[in-house]
């Protein structure tokens, strides 16, 4: 079967290429290569910066808590207790902060007059132009020695459960503290990407539901809510990839110190991010290698996270 | 079961500017109704005003009375939600809840107010509004496929099952054929001719061989002059208002001298 059968079918068009054409065509696609470039880069410097130290190590990186880095034989150091305590700073700030994200996206977009609305969604907007060091500044002299009274009663009556397991460090300076500052440094993006999926669902569908007498928080269950799942789950994993990369306020608010501990209301647990940025400084012998192996474990859990926040995305779009 | 409507007075605004003009008829019950006249006339408008989906529109406002048998439905203490409940609404565009199944869609509006209803009650709930819309023939073997899977005028069918699920006594169609082609459109005109015994059915229409099929009686919209609000006419029966109109300006409509 031919396709080509149109007779006489145009001459392909082969008019001269303009030069202004050619130039910005050269840009972009550099551009669009710097930045693959930039990432590879990246990578293979953290490889290779890190190799002395991971070949050097006499432990398993992968499951020692230790990190005895700083010497120049035989250094025992690993990635265990920091993974754990930036996967679980980060999960704790997305289960509080994404229903808060959600009810200031909806209250946006469907409940509030137009001009809170906006007033409100620009608020939204600067609490990301915030620099992480105040939010730092802000954990430590503000936060911390606030929530050691709260600590103190969700360690009273919650104590059952590992998490809440007191007692309470006196000092406030915990993940918990550390995960309420990350809540409030990834609301904005993931308000942002659920307001703008909130503000695409079709009039019609949402005419629909109100045309059978739902009520506004039933139109929002049966037409919001469900076109918007993808935006809502892409935004709450772009904010979880800010909240494990988050260095200063982190490494602010957390004492210097390393374990495993589901315990959140006690100092202790430290996250990768905070452990490069205080022990960069005082790193000799293998430490700076080790702190780049460290690196590259967060490089790794950043890409999944937001490799997989894409992939949501996509996919909901496709459906929809 | 079918009510009647009565409207007397009826102005609806969008913000200051004044969309329907002082418009007075009543919808007498198991019958159709159609509206005709061209584009940006206020019939849709005031369809929407019938149930207060007008209020969904940002500014929107309407003056007068309406009353769905003795239900003066802008009364004071009346909830919007209610009335729409008693009053549904199948718009032009067919819109199906696009993450729903079939069977999920039908029942989705029932379950707001009966959340409680057993599996069989739901399963009869769905077949005998699937009957009802024509469509049960159609889906009955994949009922918990998505809806958005099946073809226009399916879909359309769907979504008036769906609006009949909740039980209304009145249906408001906004164009409800206008986006589909001449077989799906007679499936739904069939449709609306079975309806008719059960309920108070008012179709906005541009075609005016469909109100001329469907409907028992018809009005006529028109704007008194452009950027004017719009006004009813003339209403009546469909035979007459096609045949011996009273007024020269529906006249001109309806054998298209019209500018």
């Amino acid at each position: 079967m031919t396709t080509t059968d149109a007779p006489q079918a145009a001459p392909p068009p082969t008019g001269k290429r303009r030069i202004g054409d050619v130039v910005f065509a050269g840009l972009a696609r550099s551009s669009g290569l710097l930045i693959l470039l930039i990432l590879a880069g990246v990578a293979a410097f953290l490889i290779v910066q890190a190799w002395p130290s991971l070949a050097a190590n006499t432990q398993n990186f992968l499951t020692t808590q230790e990190w005895e880095a700083n010497v120049r034989e035989d250094p025992a150091f690993g990635i265990a207790a920091l993974a754990f305590g930036t996967v679980l700073a980060a999960t704790i700030a997305l289960v509080m902060a994404t229903p808060v994200a959600i009810g200031i996206a909806l209250f946006i977009v469907y409940y509030a007059p137009r001009r809170l609305a906006s007033l409100l969604g620009y608020m939204v907007d600067l609490l990301a132009a915030i620099p992480s060091v105040v939010y730092g500044l802000w954990g430590i002299g503000f936060l911390a020695p606030q929530l050691v009274p709260v600590f103190e009663s969700i360690s009273r009556y919650l104590g059952w459960i590992p998490l809440f397991a007191g007692p309470p460090s006196p000092s406030g300076r915990t993940l918990l503290t550390a995960s309420v500052a990350l809540a409030v440094m990834i609301l904005p993006i993931i308000t942002a990407m659920s307001r703008d999926v909130f503000q695409q669902v079709p009039q019609g569908h949402r005419e629909a539901a109100l045309a059978m007498g739902a009520t506004r928080w039933e139109m929002i269950r049966l037409a919001v809510l469900p076109f918007g799942k993808s935006g809502i789950v892409g935004g709450a994993m772009l904010g979880m990839g800010r909240a494990l990369g988050e260095t200063m306020a982190v490494a602010m608010i957390l004492s210097p110190s390393l374990s495993i501990s589901w315990n959140v209301l006690q100092s202790g647990n430290q996250t990768i991010a905070g452990h490069i940025a205080l022990q960069y400084p005082e790193a000799t012998g293998y430490g700076v290698s080790a702190l780049i192996a460290a690196g590259l474990v967060l490089f790794a859990i950043t890409l999944i996270v937001n490799m997989a926040a894409r992939y949501v995305v996509a996919r909901g779009n496709k459906e929809a | 079961m079918a009510k009647r409507i009565d409207v007397s007075g009826l102005n609806v605004f969008y913000g200051d500017f004044k969309a329907v003009e002082d418009v007075s008829m009543t919808i007498e019950p198991r019958s159709v109704t159609a509206f005709i006249g061209s584009s940006g006339c206020g019939k849709s408008t005031f369809l929407r005003a019938l149930n207060r989906m007008h209020e969904v529109t940002p500014g929107a406002s309407a003056q007068g009375k309406v009353l769905l048998d003795d239900l003066d439905i802008y009364g004071p203490d009346v909830d919007p939600v209610m009335v729409r409940s008693e009053i549904g609404m199948v718009f032009q565009k067919a819109n199906p809840f696009p993450t729903m199944s079939i069977y999920d869609n039908v029942i989705a509006g029932a379950r707001l107010n009966n959340s409680r209803m057993s599996k069989s009650q739901a399963d009869d709930l769905v077949e005998e509004s699937l009957r009802g819309a024509n469509l049960w023939e159609e889906v009955k073997e994949r009922l918990n496929k998505p809806g958005a899977g099946l073809s226009g005028g399916q879909q359309q069918r769907l979504c008036i099952a769906r609006a009949t699920a909740v039980k209304p006594s009145v249906l408001l169609m906004d164009e409800p054929c206008s986006a589909l082609d001449p077989i799906s459109t007679l499936a739904i005109e069939d449709l609306i001719h079975n309806m008719k015994e059960d309920y108070t059915i008012v179709i906005v229409t541009h075609n005016m061989q469909q109100a001329a099929r469907v409907s028992d009686r018809t009005a006529f919209f028109n704007l008194s002059a452009p950027g004017k609000p719009g006004k009813l006419i003339e209403m009546g029966e469909t035979n007459q208002m096609f045949t011996r109109p009273e007024q020269k300006e529906t006249e001109n409509y309806i054998t298209g001298r019209f500018g």
